[in-house]
């Protein structure tokens, strides 16, 4: 049975967590991919529209909450997810219209867009912060665990128990749902098509007579979707804290990059990598170890490679070898 | 392709005509005083030494160069003010030298990018675009990226035909492709100019160029040198001494 | 030097503000935000070098300040012996033997050629370095730590005259610029932006854990001072009788004349870095750096070696935000590994800069002033305008309390704003670059 008990420790404290907290880079690295697709630059008031969106569903969970209208078993939160979209949707179109169009209608080099992204950054990280603060905010609520640990050992017999949290369940159900119905668009539908056309060469796009204005309205719906998504997945799975979004801009952009910038099935790829290799290195292996060795070979130490407070020299890390050795990414991104 | 419209033009008329054009991208010209026209059906080649402005006449004409002076017209209507998009609406479709297709797309979604202002059933269209370049049928779902050039080619000839245009105006198409796939290139312009679209096109190759040209416009620095039947232009001693190698 | 008006007239009005606020708030304040104006100035004077000169995308600003005070702490804080003789020669070792395997790394993978046996011997040679390095930097680093953990359980530094620090400091930005320059530039610019944004989280990363090195988050205090103490001055008679003599109590007095002495010190760097600053801009060297930054191509086809014009750069406005940090670091007295903020350390920063005018050193300072002051003042003016707007409801309402409590995080909202309204409408900047 030790090998076995091996596997649960490891599925308990590795393959789980790095599962979910995998999904919801994935879901953030999309939206950065498609905004530097469609828009060509690397935005950098991502992780604060993250926050916005998942501020906007925690305050609608609260009100229902209040309502006592609840979700049974599911957290109430993603009952305010649709809304929670909705605003944070218009707030980035309106900050498009605002900010963004007369930037493009100049056709200025990107790296001016990414300067106006950050002043972006300021004013959504000021805003999430005026609204509710910077403190930790918990909203999960519904049930706690799909199964636990001592269900897990119960059922099984083994020594060691497994916990699959419903939120972890959720965020890879979600992220998958979510995942397949953006392929879908953008590979069956004709906007989803011209969309990609776009992204691929903007002038033959302009002579096909696709409207630009409407694939970058398009294109900011679904980034809005999806950062609201990711971010509320994330506060669900860990806690909300608007400077952890912030935070989730570097490993969210490493894997943007890691999987290749523009590419969509580059960024999946790139958020397991950076998540899998993310825990694995920070993650203690004695436990496991101490399962698979005989006894006098049992690790003193606690096999830890770096603790976890270098998790983002991880995706540092990976980030720059794949840079040194293939600049385009794992996928080939877009070059110019 | 299409039906053909009520025609406004007389037979002899040309039925796009771009008169009298001057205009350049800053302060000095590029062209002086310059007229390219194709008849409907008809084959038009402009031909010239380099630098004489034969891409930047073509994009005159399409509304991609600010003019001056002259007047750009289809069948009868005054089209100089339009911007290219509007020019597509109008019947025009224009197949850049380079970056002509969508590398990401696969060869049938090319095609239907070059449909997207269609709302009507494309599906007659794609089949007679697989009728003409039958080589894009058995590719159809592959990225149009990974072709070979001559195959690149004929998808972005495709996608420009998947609008139902009465002009195709083409910018050097045999640009870089060996010359087994130029005549094969030239033979399928033929035949798109007798289902009835008039081609205006830009060429390097000159020769085999206005051997299929029912017109050919030499230009020289920005103006008309020679205009003819492209059996004249090849006829004629001064042409072929200075412009097509003795 | 050609110094237009318009110019000297936003200077000047940069420091009737300053004196505003010692006016209308106290001379403590205003010497306070002139203080960290003037060490805001010499990041935004780096940045500037990067951007302004070159167009290098630098957001890794705030690990290059860390990394300066840091070299205040190593260079002037006393040793601490007893730690020195737990595990100080180990750790040494043990960075030796980490720096070694690199080196290895770098030598195997430029002399083997191309295959999997390259990329086995890699990764073999930096693993079995790893653990090495983990075997004896480990038990050292406890040995340290285990040294008397509430005051100290930390190396210490070298004991040297802090001033000696700003240079080092400056050395240690510059050092690991090279290493980030290495290996980013050349890559196009939002790769380096993510890398250098990468390389100052890590930066703060080792500040706050390694306990040997900075004590982490337990802060080192005590900084040693280039100028004198504000309660030295108080138990000196002369001062006393002087501060009385001008009408003003010997506390205030004392923290004044500190702060006095603090702005000399910097203005005279200051003033250094920009008559360097302006030498260079306006050498053969600045105006090939300008060249290079706009038209690449251009300047690479001419025989110009972008790439390493680019790493000298970026070397050099990286060191002066060190030197920044050092600065900052001997004003403060403590390093608080805990309190570098990216928004705050790094996008802060360019703000200044872009505000400023990117492109011109003048501009640089001015931002730098201009900014620091607003993000100081933005607080108790939004303060002051919100307690204005609910004056009408209760005391106790609701929506008046929580927007007090809002009015903190304006700053963020301002400064955002200006960035946008500046790049909108001034692109340039306040003082353009000509």
């Amino acid at each position: 049975m030790e090998p076995l008990n091996a596997l649960v420790a490891l599925a308990n404290f590795v393959i789980v967590p790095a599962t979910a907290y995998g999904a919801q880079l994935a879901l953030g690295a999309l939206g950065v991919t498609l905004i530097y697709g469609i828009l060509r630059f690397s935005n950098f008031a991502h992780g604060d529209t993250m926050a916005f969106g998942a501020m906007v569903t925690i305050l609608l969970t609260w009100w229902l909450q209040a309502q006592d209208v609840t979700f049974g078993v599911l957290p109430t939160a993603l009952l305010a997810l649709p809304a929670g979209i909705a605003v944070t949707a218009l707030l980035v179109l309106a900050t498009d219209r605002v900010v963004y169009r007369f930037y493009r209608r100049q056709r200025v080099a990107p790296v001016i867009l990414v300067i106006v992204s950050m002043g972006v950054m300021f004013v959504m990280n000021g805003i999430v912060r005026f609204v509710i603060g910077v403190d930790d905010q918990v909203f999960a609520d519904g049930a706690r665990f799909l199964i636990n640990a001592r269900d897990f050992r119960d059922l099984t017999g083994l020594d060691e128990g497994l916990a699959i949290r419903t939120t972890q369940a959720i965020t890879l159900v979600t992220a998958i749902v979510v995942v397949a119905a953006l392929f879908w668009f953008l590979n069956r539908t004709r906007t989803g098509k011209s969309m990609r056309a776009y992204s691929d060469n903007e002038d033959l796009a302009l002579l096909s007579g696709i409207d630009p204005e409407r694939v970058v309205a398009i294109t900011w719906i679904i980034v809005a979707a999806l950062a609201t998504i990711a971010g509320v997945l994330y506060g669900l799975d860990k806690t909300f804290k608007p400077f952890t979004y912030f935070q989730l801009l570097l490993p969210i952009f490493a894997a943007a990059i890691v999987g290749g910038l523009g590419s969509p099935v580059g960024a999946i790829a790139g958020g397991f990598v950076i998540a899998f290799s993310e825990v694995t290195v920070t993650y203690a292996f004695k436990k496991v170890l101490g399962y698979l060795l005989p006894d006098a070979l049992e690790p003193a130490g606690l096999m830890q490679l770096l603790s976890t407070d270098y998790k983002f020299a991880v995706s540092f890390a990976i980030l720059v070898i794949v840079l040194l050795f293939r600049p385009t990414g794992l996928f080939r991104g877009q070059t110019s | 392709m299409s039906a053909l419209p009520a025609q406004q033009t007389g037979p002899g008329e040309p039925f796009l005509i771009g008169e009298g054009m001057t205009g350049g991208y800053g302060a000095a010209d590029i062209l002086h005083d310059c007229t390219v026209s194709v008849r409907r059906g008809e084959i038009a080649v402009i031909v010239g030494p380099n630098g004489a402005g034969k891409s930047t006449a073509m994009k005159a004409v399409f509304g991609m160069l600010p003019l001056r002076k002259g007047r750009v017209r289809i069948g009868g209507t005054d089209i100089t003010g339009l911007a290219p998009q509007a020019r597509v609406a109008e019947g025009m479709a224009f197949v850049p030298q380079t970056r002509n297709i969508f590398g990401a797309l696969t060869v049938e979604e090319n095609l239907e990018m070059g449909a997207f202002l269609r709302r009507d059933d494309i599906h007659a269209t794609l089949e007679q675009v697989y009728h003409l370049f039958p080589i894009l049928r058995d590719k159809r779902r592959q990225a149009a990226g990974e072709l070979s050039g001559g195959q690149r080619q004929q998808v972005a000839v495709g996608r420009a035909l998947m609008t139902q245009p009465q002009v195709l105006m083409l910018d050097e198409p045999t640009a870089g492709v060996s010359p087994i796939v130029m005549d094969e290139l030239f033979d399928r312009i033929i035949e798109v100019a007798r289902t009835g679209i008039s081609i205006l096109m830009v060429e390097q190759n000159a020769r085999q160029a206005l051997q299929i040209a029912d017109r050919g416009f030499v230009l020289v620095q920005g103006s008309n040198a020679y205009t003819d039947t492209g059996a004249a232009l090849l006829a004629d001693p001064e042409v072929r001494r200075t412009f097509l190698g003795g | 030097m050609t110094f237009p008006l318009r110019n000297l007239l936003l200077f000047v009005a940069m420091l009737v503000l300053i004196l505003m606020a010692g006016f209308l708030q106290s001379w403590n304040v205003a010497l306070s935000i002139f203080n960290m104006g003037v060490i805001s100035a010499v990041m935004a004077l780096g940045v500037n070098m990067q951007w302004g000169y070159a167009g290098l995308f630098n957001i890794g600003v705030m690990g290059f300040v860390a990394l300066g005070g840091l070299g205040a702490v190593v260079v002037a804080m006393p040793p601490v012996t007893q730690a020195w003789a737990a595990g100080g020669a180990r750790v040494l070792l043990a960075l030796a033997v980490g720096a070694a395997a690199i080196a290895a790394a770098i030598q195997l993978w430029r002399r083997l050629p191309r295959g999997a046996v390259r990329v086995v011997a890699l990764v073999s040679v930096l693993s079995a370095g790893f653990f090495h390095f983990r075997w004896i930097f480990d038990p050292a680093v406890a040995a340290i730590e285990a040294i008397n953990p509430a005051a100290s359980g930390y190396l210490g530094g070298l004991g040297l005259p802090v001033l000696l620090a700003w240079p080092i400091g400056a050395l240690l930005a510059a050092g690991a610029a090279w290493i980030v320059g290495k290996t980013a530039l050349g890559l196009r610019a939002d790769y380096l932006a993510i890398a250098t944004l990468g390389i100052a989280e890590i930066i703060i990363a080792v500040l706050k854990n390694e306990d040997w090195l900075s004590r982490g988050v337990k802060n080192v205090i005590g900084v040693p001072r280039p100028v004198p103490y504000e309660i030295d001055l108080q138990n000196d008679p002369d001062f006393v009788a002087r501060a009385a003599g001008l009408g003003i109590d010997a506390a205030t007095a004392s923290s004044i004349a500190v702060k006095l002495a603090y702005a000399g010190l910097f203005i005279s760097v200051v003033l250094v870095l920009l008559w360097l600053a302006q030498t260079a801009l306006r050498s053969p060297w600045g105006r090939m750096m300008r060249a290079i930054r706009d038209n690449e191509v251009a300047a690479e086809a001419m025989g110009k070696d972008v790439k390493a014009r680019h790493l000298q750069v970026f070397i050099l406005g990286s060191a002066v935000c060190g030197l920044a940090g050092a600065m900052m670091t001997t004003l403060d007295g403590q390093l608080t590994p805990g309190t570098y903020q990216p928004l705050r350390f790094t996008f802060l920063v360019w703000v200044m800069v872009i505000v400023g005018g990117s492109g011109n050193n003048f501009g640089a300072v001015l931002g730098g002033f201009l900014i620091w002051f607003l993000w100081v003042e933005v607080e108790p003016l939004g303060q002051w305008l919100i307690v204005t707007i609910t004056s009408g409801l209760p005391a106790d309402s609701v929506v008046r309390l929580h927007l007090l409590d809002g009015a903190a995080h304006m700053r963020l909202l301002t400064m955002g704003l200006v960035l946008l309204l500046v790049l909108r409408f001034s692109p340039r900047g306040l003082l353009p670059e000509r």
